[in-house]
């Protein structure tokens, strides 16, 4: 049966997500602002919550299934702080998702307690991976890897990486290849952290890899052949972990817009406006129409991604709508947040309140996890029934 | 808990709507256009798929109560037929809904047997007013109360079948608040102007009605001594709308795809260009949004849930991107767009015209 509605022990869950989301949200100017500090890893109230809170059994994780309700603890938690949250005792980087999809059983037992980050993009290269730059030579027993990597998120706390290097760069994408590699070993470098515009607390870094040897057992899956025609079956295998990460960086992204909204409804309030959902443009402000303008943004987003976890938790294909969600919400989040500021006016952009920052903050949605340009690529080509070699 | 899992009668009524839709609906859509009229025998045959029928619960004869869910499959999939003909044959369901659901038990014995015969039967709504940034929930139509009935006044606009409704569901001021009079098509004093002449969705025939001082007895306010909520009767018909206008724009998209694909510009097909590839990439995330915005709003009122918001939200987004796509439809089309020999002119038509049916959402 079609039911919107959140169980009991779903609204549970996300109290719980809601009461720690407003520690994080006591962190996030400072995060902010001081950007260029290395501050603790883990939010000394985090921790201690996390101290006293007894653990949900996993049976009562919610009814919704996982990735409904992963969405919506994700959204929960960015509506306190996209990057604080990060902070959190955290367990498991974009690399974890890539290392689960295709490595090896032994690969697994052995990686997956380490966080690990995932490094793709090159300073020439971010769209069109087939570019990459970065080598893997076959060298005895070892990988030397060699190449620059660039906006490797959760990069510091990694322990260590899943990184994306080709074999042979006249093979195009079939060349590339996923090698784990762990921190500290000579020849991986990391020099800095990245300066954004938003998101400052998480951390991205650059990472350098000059003549870097790993062991020949750390190509992710272990295949080492290249396809022949240009097939990319191993490349294929990463991609689909963006199935569901992109319906995650979609909630990310809409728990900030509906902070956005939260905080302009308040202030709409204290300017006497109350919004009634029954009313039309002739009986109410022109803000009150912009901001249920902004809401219906919002509702329609929220449930596209929930669409998209809903086919995932029922073991459906969710290709498409996992491009769906992340396109429209990058374009959602985006409007919602610039539109509530400019309903706000001054409050809107003073860094005496957040929305200024999650304006900021929110803007990476249209970007990581493939631009939203390469989300309407991945959709036309659904639709035109075409392949990448047909459209691109 | 959140689930789109349609139930298995969900998936069976989709399906057959869906052909009845491109079967019996789509062929004849430019003739109803073009001649502004609706034949009978289509008329005959949409009654025949029982859709008032399965509205009315079965103690007035009917076989039960429809979900509104399945109400929105059902018109999705009629309006990617045609938009203009899944509104026709949805039209007694509109009357049938408000009765069933708000009308007291002397109304329902009264006036919902006659939607259970064998011949295409209709009453319809009488809500939108012929005035800029109307709004169905605040009418310039006013009944007085006069002894044992209501004296009502006042002009309205986009009624359906005007021709043929044996009553008029009529929203009026009514004191303080507002509430709906049962007017039958004879009562003395109502006037119902010959057929409108609309820009789109032409097929239907639509009157404007002129109510002076019609006197009706007091019991034919809708539930009565009670009176009715009429945001109810305004949610499930923009639900009921949002779907139309979800239907019509998926049809508009699935008309362009193969399209684009045979058109060729500088030695591709056109639709191997980003900017046509995008623009329908773009349609379909918002045919999707349509859908979802659709479904949870008609959920809550299966639910009996306050659905105004949600309804709200989906009527406004579906009022704005069913515009928007049959706009780009006519641009992906270009000059074809134009020509009344493609369809998605008419639905450009159609989409302007639905979506002001329930008033001005965005000033």
């Amino acid at each position: 049966m079609v039911d919107f509605r959140l169980s009991e022990r779903d609204k549970l869950v996300l109290a719980r997500t809601r009461a720690e989301s407003e520690i994080c949200r006591t962190y996030a100017r400072f995060y902010d602002e001081n950007e260029g500090d290395f501050p603790p890893d883990e939010l000394p109230e985090a921790e201690e919550f996390y101290a006293n809170a007894a653990p949900i059994p996993a049976e009562e994780l919610g009814d919704s299934g996982a990735p409904v309700m992963g969405a919506l603890t994700q959204a929960g938690q960015n509506w306190g702080d996209y990057s604080v949250r990060m902070r959190r005792t955290s367990t498991a980087g974009l690399g974890n998702a890539a290392l689960a999809a295709a490595g090896t059983p032994e690969q697994n037992e052995k990686w997956q307690k380490l966080i690990l980050s995932m490094a793709i993009t090159e300073p020439g290269c971010g769209s069109d991976p087939s570019r990459v730059q970065t080598t893997a030579e076959l060298d005895g027993d070892e990988w030397v890897i060699n190449g620059e990597k660039i906006f490797v998120t959760t990069g510091i706390r990694a322990k260590g990486v899943v990184i994306w290097a080709t074999l042979d760069r006249s093979a195009g994408r079939a060349g590339i290849k996923s090698f784990l590699v762990e921190k500290e070993t000579p020849g991986f470098d990391v020099p800095h952290k990245e300066k954004k515009l938003g998101i400052r607390a998480d951390d991205t870094a650059v990472y350098v890899f000059k003549d870097c040897r790993i062991p020949r057992g750390n190509l992710l899956g272990g295949n080492e052949e290249i396809p022949k025609g240009g097939g990319s079956g191993g490349f294929r295998g990463v991609m689909k972990t963006f199935n569901m990460t992109r319906p995650m960086t979609a909630a990310f992204g809409l728990g900030i817009a509906e902070a956005a909204l939260d905080f302009t409804r308040e202030h709409l309030n204290e300017a006497g406006i109350e919004v009634d959902y029954g009313a039309m443009p002739s009986s109410e402000t022109g803000a009150a129409t912009k901001f249920k303008q902004l809401e219906a943004l919002y509702e329609a987003s929220m449930l596209t991604t929930l669409r998209a976890c809903w086919l995932a938790g029922a073991a459906l294909p969710n290709n498409m709508e996992s491009s769906v969600c992340k396109a429209h919400a990058g374009s959602a989040v985006r409007r919602i947040t610039q539109g509530c500021i400019e309903i706000l006016g001054p409050i809107g952009i003073s860094r005496d309140h957040l929305i200024e920052k999650w304006m900021r903050d929110c803007r990476i949605t249209d970007i990581y996890e493939g631009t939203g340009e390469i989300q309407r690529l991945i959709i036309a080509r659904g639709l035109l029934d075409y392949t990448r070699a047909d459209l691109n | 808990m959140i689930s789109f899992q349609l139930t298995e009668e969900q998936e069976v009524v989709r399906e057959a709507m869906r052909e009845f839709g491109q079967q019996a609906m789509a062929p004849i859509a430019r003739d109803c256009d073009e001649n502004s009229s609706i034949p009978e025998n289509f008329l005959a045959s949409a009654w025949d798929l029982g859709l008032a029928f399965t509205q009315v619960p079965e103690e007035f004869g009917g076989a039960g109560e429809r979900s509104p869910i399945t109400n929105a499959l059902l018109l999705e999939e009629l309006a990617a037929g045609d938009a203009a003909l899944a509104v026709a044959a949805l039209a007694p369901s509109a009357f049938v809904n408000a009765i069933v659901d708000q009308g007291t038990e002397d109304q329902k014995a009264e006036y919902l047997p006659a939607f259970c015969g064998d011949t295409f039967t209709t009453a319809s709504l009488a809500c939108i007013e012929p005035v800029a940034l109307g709004d169905p929930a605040k009418p310039r139509a006013v009944a007085e109360e006069k002894g044992e009935t209501f004296v009502i006044s006042g002009r309205k606009s986009f009624v359906l079948f005007g021709d043929r409704a044996t009553h008029f569901l009529v929203v009026a001021r009514n004191g303080g608040g507002v509430d709906a009079f049962i007017v039958p098509r004879d009562a003395k004093g109502l006037t119902i102007s010959d057929p409108e002449l609309n820009m789109g969705m032409k097929g239907l025939t639509t009157s404007t009605l002129d109510l002076e001082q019609v006197e009706v007895p007091a019991a034919n306010r809708l539930g009565g001594d009670a009176g009715c909520d009429i945001r109810r009767i305004l949610d499930s018909s923009r639900v009921a709308l949002a779907a139309t206008m979800l239907g019509l724009s998926r049809t508009v998209l699935e008309f362009c795809i193969p399209y684009t694909k045979d058109r060729v510009a500088f030695d591709e097909p056109i639709s191997k260009k980003q900017s046509i590839a995008f623009r329908m990439s773009e349609m379909h995330i918002e045919i999707e949004s349509m859908r979802w915005l659709t479904w949870k709003a008609a959920s809550e009122i299966e639910q009996g849930l306050d659905a105004t918001r949600s309804a709200s939200f989906a009527f406004s987004y579906a009022a704005e991107k069913s515009m928007w796509i049959a706009d780009n439809g006519i641009q992906i089309l270009g000059g074809h767009g134009f020509i009344r020999e493609h369809p998605v002119e008419m639905w450009f038509r159609h989409a302007r015209t639905i979506s002001v049916l329930e008033g001005t959402i965005s000033a």
